[in-house]
């Protein structure tokens, strides 16, 4: 009988794999993993204590670099959390300008997501200059509307900053129509693959109960087949009005939620199409010309949560009176769908962990803040 | 086997014919869209005037602390600009500017305004500080005309308030 001893081997922070710098301590028995610390914070900017020395307009902007993959995701929240404290009402074109961007966030994320995942398994770049080439036209409509791909800064207190530019919809129009052929060849390239399906089913299982108590959100929870979606539970925005499922998983295995993100992403489609179609009976403008952008709120907190593209993204505000927050808390999904990653990996193959670690679909900016 | 390995090649021969959608970047450049936040200009107003005023609001909402304002009076021999001052140093740090756009949202004279340009490498940490005369715009590309708030002299043209122009 051969005698086996366990090895720590190191992962990171310099890896291709770790999706940014992100290091994890690895106990190996042979290539079985038999523990897993994740070791975070080397991106650590000090972003919630810059957050406390800015005004509240100064931090719109910094909010587009937690998640940058999700810029107007994190505006929208940030946006709903000072809203709610200062007492600003939104209009209703406004809202819908909201919801629309924030759901061809939801579908940009997801194209690239699951690219990186694919790239993770050693398929390398097809799939991922497939979802690449998808993203490339809504951050072209997001330049169009807000001056910026990424950092696009778009949204103000009380609406968003500008109209949409007049070729928008129909450009729009355009990229929904072409769409469901993307996510249909996306999926027919790897719902049958070989590839994925080895390397994907019953890896990386998150079983229900774990989910919970670990308090993971977004499609790694809906993943583990607990149909929980912020705009669903509690519905804010105007996303009572629209009509989409929620997609949930079985088993929780990375190929669950490999299919729930393949099925958000037509879920997504399904809303902006009736975005569209109730856009122009919106009331009001892009913005209530009432709302100033140098708020003081009064003394109080708040907290408000939105359902982003990796999970629910919450921010916390507390107010002394001033001009600047006196504290500022951001509820990072990817941070928090990352602490169950050692209870993910035990038991699998070292080669897994790079798979298991992208179907979380983490961004490190907002992981580390 | 053969039938799966051509079923497979189908998906690459057919986008051997397609149009591609990457561009080659350095020879072609990808247009950007008429909103978008680049280098910063400084702008003129038609007579050639500077539109800067050197009131310091860009400075005071850049979230990035980039922008340095030194502002300096105005002399009837030496009119830089219509008002009582104009902006003797303007210095923007692109290496601390996160092209927000909220010093174009707060000039009251609309000098500042984020154009098209965006490639802005360089060598030296030191050349990354774009100074006044390389923000400005030539004399002869200015537009608009000063309004009466403004070249009314013996009126103070602070508090600035947000003018349409």
């Amino acid at each position: 009988m051969l005698k086996t001893e366990e090895l720590q081997i190191n992962i990171g922070p310099q890896h291709p794999s770790t999706h940014g710098v992100f290091r994890m301590i690895v106990t190996v028995d042979g290539e079985t993993i038999t523990d897993l610390k994740p070791v975070f914070g080397y991106l650590h900017r000090n972003h919630e204590q810059i957050a406390e020395q800015n005004t509240y307009l100064q931090n719109m902007p910094y909010t587009d670099r937690l998640d940058y993959f999700n810029s107007m995701a994190n505006n929208q929240a940030y946006a709903m959390a000072v809203e709610q404290l200062v007492g600003i009402e939104v209009p209703e074109r406004a809202e819908y300008l909201r919801v629309m961007m924030v759901e061809l966030t939801r579908i940009l994320n997801h194209a690239g997501a699951l690219g990186f995942l694919i790239n993770d398994m050693g398929m390398w770049q097809t799939q991922l200059a497939f979802g690449m080439r998808e993203r490339e036209k809504i951050l072209d409509l997001f330049e169009s509307a807000s001056g910026a791909r990424l950092m696009c800064n778009y949204f103000r207190f009380g609406g968003v900053v500008r109209d949409l530019p007049p070729d928008f919809i129909p450009r729009l129009k355009e990229l929904l129509q072409a769409m469901p052929a993307f996510v249909d060849e996306l999926e027919r390239l790897l719902r049958e693959n070989e590839i994925l399906m080895q390397r994907a089913e019953g890896i990386g299982i998150l079983p229900r109960d774990l989910a919970l108590a670990y308090s993971v959100s977004g499609p790694v929870l809906r993943g583990s087949g607990i149909p929980y979606d912020v705009r669903k539970a509690e519905p804010y925005s105007v996303y009572d009005r629209f009509d989409f499922d929620v997609p949930v998983g079985t088993v929780g295995d990375v190929y669950d939620r490999f299919l729930v993100r393949i099925e958000e992403m037509r879920q997504s489609r399904r809303i902006l199409q009736q975005v569209i179609e109730q856009l122009p009976d919106a009331q009001g403008g892009h913005i209530n010309p009432k709302a100033r952008q140098n708020v003081r709120p009064p003394v109080g907190d708040v907290y408000a949560r939105i359902e982003s593209p990796k999970g629910e993204l919450g921010f916390y505000l507390v107010s002394d009176g001033s001009g600047k927050p006196y504290r500022y808390k951001v509820r990072a999904p990817s941070f928090i769908n990352l602490t169950p990653l050692g209870d993910m990996c035990r038991g699998y193959k070292v080669a897994d962990v790079v798979v298991i670690l992208g179907s979380i679909d983490i961004v490190m900016g907002e992981v580390d803040r | 086997m053969i039938g799966q390995l051509l079923k497979g090649l189908r998906t690459t021969f057919g986008y051997i014919f397609t149009q591609p959608v990457t561009v080659q970047y350095p020879e072609v450049k990808r247009p950007v869209r008429e909103r978008f936040r680049g280098r910063h200009e400084l702008k003129r107003f038609a007579d050639g005037k500077e539109r800067c005023i050197g009131c310091s609001l860009c400075a005071a909402a850049c979230p990035a602390d980039a922008i340095l304002v030194v502002p300096a009076e105005n002399t009837p021999d030496h009119q830089v600009s219509y008002g009582e001052r104009y902006a003797a140093t303007y210095e923007i740090n692109m290496l601390r500017c996160i092209f927000c756009g909220y010093c174009e949202d707060a000039c009251p004279t609309n000098a500042i305004v984020l154009e098209h340009q965006y490639e802005l490498s360089f060598y030296d940490r030191r050349d990354s500080i774009y100074t006044k005369e390389m923000l400005l715009v030539p004399e002869d590309q200015g537009h608009g005309d000063a309004p009466p708030i403004l070249t009314q002299l013996e009126r103070r043209p602070s508090p600035p308030a947000q003018i349409d122009l």
